[in-house]
Formats: C-alpha cells, structure tokens, sequence
C-alpha cells in the first residue's frame, strides 16, 4: 500500500476548486451590493431620505425622487395580484379537485408555458393586443359612465397602469398557480373526506378546507407573485405609458421603477445616473424582502403540513 | 503470513458516543468470517473499518491498530483508496450505479482506478467477475441492459461481480442477504463458500442459521463488545461464554 | 351540515364550480391568444431573408434580424461556457462538501440572486464593464445574464445532487476509486439528466431575458464579430422595433418575437423531454 499518495491531495485540490467556485458566487453577490451602494452614494449623500418622497424627476434641474415610480410599482403590482390571485386559486382547484385526469396535464403544461414566455413579447403583446382591447372595451366605456370615479377617470389613451397590471396579472399567474396547487396538495386527504362524509357538498369541502389549511401559503404564493411582478421591467415598461407623475386614475399613464432604469440609464450620466442605481438599490431591497418573507411563510406551511396539522 | 488482519484493541465513537471497545481479533487467510449479534451492537461499524469506510462521516474517531498484513491501515500514511481496493465491500442494499449498464457497473471500478487497461482486458475482467459471481449465464446477453433492471438477487451479485472486478484481497459484505429473497439468499451463500477459496471474507449477519452455513469462525458482538470469537462448529454448540449462549437460544436480541 | 341538501347549497356548489372552470379558461386564454397573434403576425414577415439578412432602414422593405439571432447564440453561449463550470462545480461543493457557515453563506448568496430582478444585473454588468471599458459589449451583456444563469443552476445541481442516495457514493468509495474521480464520474453522473434540463431551463430563460442587455450588449445594426463592441440580439430588436412608430417595424417586431419563442420553446421542450426520459 502506497504512502499517502497524489490520491489524496488530488481530493484536496476538487474540494477546494468546487470551494473556490462557490466562494466566487457569493463573492459576486457581495460585489453587487457593494457595487450599487458605491454608485447609489452621490445621489443618497445629495437626496437622503427625501428622495423617497419627492415627485419630481428632473433631470435638466437635477432634482430627483422614486416617488412616482415607487408609485406605480406598488400599484402595477397590486393591480396584478388582485386580478391573478382569485384565477390562480380558482383555476388550481379546478386542476387539483375538478379536472378529469387528462386534462390535469396539458393544463399545467400550458400554464408552465406561459412562464417560459420572455418578457419582452409579453410587452409586444400587449402594446398591440392587449392595450387596444382594454381601451376600446373597457376603459372608454368605463370612463364614459362612471368618469366621475377618480379610479375610472379620462382621457383614455390606452397605455395605462391598468394595462400595466392585467399584463403583469397574466405574467405572474403560472407562479401563484404552481405554489396553489402545491398548498392544496397538502390538504390530507383524509380531511377532504370528512368533510363529504358529513353530507357537505364539494364546494363547502372546499371552502372549509382552504379556510383552515391554505390561506398561509396562498398568501405565501401571493407574495411570492409579489415578488415576481415587482422587478418586472420589458413588459411594465411597454404599456404603462412611461410618465413621471402620480394620477389616482387607473386608466392613466405611469412609471415604475423598473421602466425608468431601462429607459434612461443608458444616456444617463452624473447624478442621474447616480439616482437611478439608487432606485436599482431600493428595487432590489423591496424584492428581497418580500421573496424571503414569502419564503418563510411557504415554509412554516409546508412544516405545518409535514406534522400533519 | 497466515493472518490477513490482526486488529489490537479497536475502539471508535461517533462523537461521544463509544461504538465499538477494545476489540482484538485476528482474521486468516482465505476463511469465512461470520460477524453476529443484535441491531446496534456494532457489528456493521466495525466490519466498515476494515477498509475505513467511516472516513466520511463527521464526527468519527477510531483508536487502536489494525493491522494488513502487517501494516496499520489507520495510520495518516495509509491511502484509504488504496486500502479500498485491497478491501472491498458489498452493501445490505443492492446499490448498483443508476444510469450505468451491467457491463459498466462491473467495468467502472477497473476505468477509474487509474489503470490503463485494453478495451480488451477490460471484457475480460468483467466476463470473469460476473462468471466468479455467478451471474455471468444470467446477463450475458443483457450486459448493455441498465443494471437496475436486474432483479434484487441479481443485483446484489452485480455488486459483488463489482467489487471482484477491482481484484481485492478481502471481500466485506454488511449484510448482503437481509433484502433478498429465500432463493437468492441460498444463491449468494453458495457463491460466498465458493469464493472463500480465493478471498478472505467478512460477513456481517444477524441470521444464525447463515452464520452457521456459510462460516469457518463467527464473531458475536454486544454492546460493542466482542463477546466470543470461535470456530462456527463450537460457537453454536457450545459457547464459552454465557450471553452468547443466551442469543443463540434466542434469549435476547 | 345536517339533512338533505338544500336547494340553496345546491346551486352554490354547482356556480361555484363553473366559476373554478372559468378561472382555469381564463389562465389558458392569454397563452392561446398570445401564440395566436405571434403566429398570425409573425408569419407576415417570416421570411428567409428575415433569418439570413441584416436590418434594413425604415421604409426600405425586407431586411432580416440575422445578426441578432447570430448575437442571441452567441451571448448565450459566451453565457453558459464560465457560468456552467462555475454553477456546476458550486452545487457539486453545496452538496458534497457543503458544511458549516461558508456554504450557508453561500447558500445564502443563491438565494439571494435568484431573487434579483433581471434588470439589476444589466447595472450591475453596466457598472463593472461597460464604465471601465467605456463602450458596450458583448462582454457585458454575458456578465449581466451570468448573473441571473449561475444562482438557477447552482440551485438545480445542488438539489439534484442530493436526491442521488448515499448507498451510491459509499459503492463507489468501496471500489478503490478517489473521491473526486468517484463525485465527478459516478455521483455527478447520476444526477446528470436533472443537472442537465436545469441547464436547459435556466438557458431558454436568459434566451429570451431583454432588460439585462439594454445598457449592456445595447444592440447593433450590424454584423459584429468582436465581443468588445456592442451586439445584436433577437430580445433587443424585438422590442426596439415594437417601441418605434412604423408600422413595418412593428411587422418585423412579431417576425423577431416568432423567432424568439422558437428558440425559446425549443431549449425549453428539450428539457423537458430529458426530465421525462430519466423517469
């Protein structure tokens, strides 16, 4: 038997490359914090906490604040949860509880489909589909009767926040429809069946059994597709109409976060530049936190199904 | 030397916890060794290591000697992957490589153990492992097949077709028969008295009745301890000490 | 819930289940319609020119989006050949080696990035490569969807090297064989087909991703065979032809996007088909 031979330090040499490679991916993520925060600074040493609650984007004056595209953001994504949550649930349910077993497939393989779609013909889409459909359908009749309805209020040009949410709605529904349908399979089946065996119909079966067992991780799933919709940016930025400024109106146009950085940041320079990482930086915060608050919700689900409760 | 291992008071713990105390033993040459006694009595940790199987697992610590043919393989100097190859080892579970074929799973220990072989040399190895393991008739003509498609039985001597192809010294086996049926078991016991012609072997088993076919000496382990270490005729028959005795009677265990 | 079922409970579960039959049409409906217009529009322009000549100018008819899908190729593959050795060799460490506060950071790190929207990345590429090389390039935009390609995957190998049992690397430790020689070639071998579609997967993401190059590879109207200037990609012609105001460009946008969702459904259905041949 030889003595310790190059067998051994061989061993030693993989370990540590396959360490030296995994040190580099953490190394990368260090870097990009520590990159947009050194970029963030002049605009943060300038604005500090101002620049959170300014509305004003003016670069000829150099006056800058994430107001408005914080604004639209938040409520691009809010509008986009609202209209995706119910269908994912409702359509999870249908996949899960109702649809015959040859159909379960195809279903979900469509929905993980429209994952796979890039983002930017999801905006191509819509600029040219979808836009001129909520417009001529929705919005100027919507604005016709009920124009009185600061939510519903004119002139109606078709780029719009509203358009901006159905698009990211039908974005970030395969997600919330894959998580759903992981929650509700982690109903025991026994539970089901309790409910049918006391005479309940299968819609109470399945009102009760959400009620108890799914709205943490349906609210999990929602965060995550919170998550999803906020970073968002070829899609947002071809129909949200691209305008700086906070309307109350839906069907006026606004900016996001995302849309700004992919709009100005290649011309920008000086402080504009400077407060455009800035706005990376608070996007990517605000990502952050919601992805691992969903996470931890997720997971207190999935360690609440696994003791059987 | 008549004696393939000479092992001097073996302890080892898993981080506190003391597995395995001052066993000695002596292992000849070309024999059958039975290892026996009830589940966690250390009877698997000690035949793994024989080829320091245990290397991996964090927490572990082995003190005393173990000597090959002279040589204590727990010393920092002895290559362990070499040792392995001088020591093989079949598993309780057939664990044939997923996603390789039966001819693969017998060639894969001869590719990567840096001998250059002819493509050749290499047919020939496997053709003569699976014949040793009795398994040739059966594959023969399936060697291209995966080797999980075998059955359980076949599986389990494709494994030992496997260790055999790396030509070892010793073949370990923790117990090879505890997941197979009647007749594959009666099949492996046969292939273990044939192979003891050319390989000193150690078997671990909770089966007696095994123990007492298939073994020249048997081995009964408690608490960690080596209780007893005998010819198999006398062990049965006739036991030195009390608590083996009273496992073989079935009083415990 | 006592006695019989009344007519009231009835009909809600009976419109209840009609509302769940229409939320699943609904979730379907924009990827028919959506596959619909890509195909009805696209195959307006779909040409071969459009696959084999350059861009033309507003106006002049024909011209091709060939240099963006050449660019597509070639950021992607400029992409995958660091980013897959890199991600690779990261989840072999996480799942072989991976004990104790470094691979938590690590693992940490992952988890991290995979939730970094993609236009961050173009900053951040934008930052290390473009500023200091003072133009875009292709360099850059293969940096930026490193960023997004490496944390999927090392993710994916991670898992998929776990789901390999322990039994397989004990077998083969016994053989005699080194334990690198035994990951690399029979471990990491086992695992492959998972390791291999997660690969796919995360390549028909970075396929079709657009935000990441916009400051990064930027785009260019010609052939471009140097990596330090700025390239074409399908992604980036899509969406500037679908922003501009002419109406042939917008014709060439659903041309570029048919393209586009080919090759993004083709590395995308290759993996798929690979997960379904392991089972």
């Amino acid at each position: 038997m030889a003595a310790r031979s190059g067998k051994i330090s061989k061993d030693l040499v993989f370990e540590k490359a396959s360490a030296f490679f995994a040190s580099v991916v953490l190394f990368l993520a260090v870097l990009l914090f520590a990159v947009l925060l050194r970029e963030s600074l002049p605009a943060l040493r300038k604005f500090g906490a101002s620049f959170l609650v300014t509305g004003t984007w003016d670069p000829v004056l150099e006056h800058f604040g994430v107001l408005p595209f914080l604004f639209g953001t938040l409520v691009s994504s809010t509008l986009a949860l609202l209209i995706a949550v119910p269908l994912s649930v409702g359509a999870a349910i249908f996949i899960n509880e109702f649809a015959p077993p040859w159909l379960k497939a195809p279903v979900s393989l469509l929905a993980e489909l429209l994952a796979a779609i890039p983002s930017v013909i999801y905006g191509l889409w819509g600029i040219f589909v979808l836009v001129p459909i909520l417009r001529d359908v929705f919005m100027k009749p919507l604005a016709k009767y009920l124009g009185w309805i600061p939510l519903f209020k004119g002139p109606v040009y078709g780029p719009s926040m509203l358009a901006a949410g159905v698009l990211l709605a039908i974005m970030i529904i395969p997600f919330i429809l894959s998580v759903s349908r992981e929650v509700l399979a982690t109903v025991p089946q026994r539970q089901k069946e309790a409910v049918l065996s006391l005479g309940g119909t299968r819609w109470e079966m399945i009102r009760i059994v959400i009620g108890q067992h799914c709205i943490p991780g349906i609210f999990g799933a929602t965060i995550l597709g919170l998550g999803r919709a906020l970073g968002e940016t070829m899609a947002v930025t071809m129909v949200i109409g691209n305008r700086p400024e906070i309307f109350a109106s839906l069907f006026q146009q606004g900016y996001s976060m995302a849309a700004v950085i992919a709009n100005e940041f290649a011309e920008a320079g000086g402080l504009q530049l400077s407060s455009l990482v800035l706005i990376g930086l608070l996007l990517m915060l605000l990502t952050l936190f919601v992805n691992f608050a969903a996470k931890g919700m997720l997971s207190k689900m999935v360690a609440r199904a696994s003791r059987g409760i | 030397m008549a004696n393939v291992f000479e092992i001097h008071d073996l302890s080892s713990w898993f981080g506190e916890n003391q597995v395995l105390k001052k066993i000695r033993m002596d292992i000849a040459r070309y024999s059958v060794t039975s290892v026996m006694g009830p589940s966690g009595c250390g009877k698997s940790t000690f035949i793994r290591c024989l080829n320091r199987m245990h290397d991996m697992t964090p927490g572990f610590r082995m003190s005393g000697e173990i000597l090959l043919d002279g040589t204590n393989i727990l010393s920092e100097k002895v290559d362990p992957v070499n040792l392995r190859r001088r020591v093989g080892m079949v598993f309780q579970q057939p664990n044939p490589f997923p996603r390789m074929s039966v001819f693969e799973n017998v060639a894969v220990g001869l590719k990567l153990n840096g001998k250059t072989l002819s493509r050749g040399d290499i047919a020939e190895r496997v053709e003569r492992s699976l014949v040793m393991a009795a398994l040739w008739n059966e594959v023969k003509d399936h060697l291209a097949q995966p080797g999980i498609s075998l059955s359980g039985g076949q599986q389990q001597r494709l494994c030992i077709a496997r260790a055999l192809a790396v030509e070892p010294e010793v073949l370990l086996m923790d117990e090879p028969c505890s997941a197979l049926d009647p007749a594959s078991t009666a099949k492996i016991e046969e292939l273990i008295e044939d192979l003891s012609e050319k390989y000193t072997i150690a078997v671990v088993t909770h089966n007696m009745q095994q123990a007492a076919r298939i073994s020249d000496q048997v081995a009964f382990f408690l608490m960690g301890e080596l209780i007893e270490m005998d010819k198999s005729g006398k062990i049965f028959t006739n036991p030195s000490d009390k608590r083996t005795e009273q496992y073989i009677t079935g009083r415990f265990g | 819930m006592t006695g019989a079922i009344t007519f009231r409970r009835k009909a809600a579960d009976r419109v209840m289940k009609w509302v769940f039959y229409l939320c699943a049409f609904l979730v379907v409906l924009p990827l028919f319609l959506i596959f619909f217009d890509l195909v009805i529009k696209g195959a307006k322009e779909l040409r071969w020119s459009l696959l084999v000549d350059l861009p033309h100018p507003v106006g002049e008819p024909g011209g091709g989006i060939a240099n963006g899908i050449l660019g597509t190729v070639v950021i992607t593959l400029l992409t995958m050949t660091w980013s897959v050795p890199v991600a690779v060799m990261s989840g072999i460490y996480l799942a072989e080696y991976g004990r104790g506060t470094f691979a938590s950071a690590v693992r940490f790190a992952v988890d991290t990035l995979t939730g970094v929207p993609s236009i961050i990345m173009g900053i951040f590429a934008y930052m290390l490569l473009v500023l200091p090389m003072k133009r875009f390039s292709a360099w850059a935009g293969a940096a930026a969807l490193s960023m997004i390609f490496i944390p999927v995957v090392v993710r994916t190998t991670e898992d998929m090297l776990r789901t390999v049992p322990t039994t397989v690397r004990e077998a083969a430790l016994a053989l005699g064989i080194a334990r690198w020689k035994a990951t690399l070639r029979i471990t990491v071998r086992t695992a492959w087909p998972g390791i291999l579609t997660g690969i796919l997967l995360a390549m028909s993401r970075i396929i079709g991703e657009t935000a990441p190059l916009l400051f990064t590879a930027l785009g260019n109207q010609f052939w471009q065979s140097h990596l330090d200037q700025p390239m074409a990609a399908v992604p980036l012609q899509v969406f500037t032809y679908a922003i501009s105001p002419y109406e042939d460009w917008h014709d060439k946008a659903w041309a570029g996007a048919l393209v586009l969702i080919t090759m993004v459904l083709l590395v995308n259905i290759a993996a798929r088909v690979l997960t379904r041949e392991k089972r």
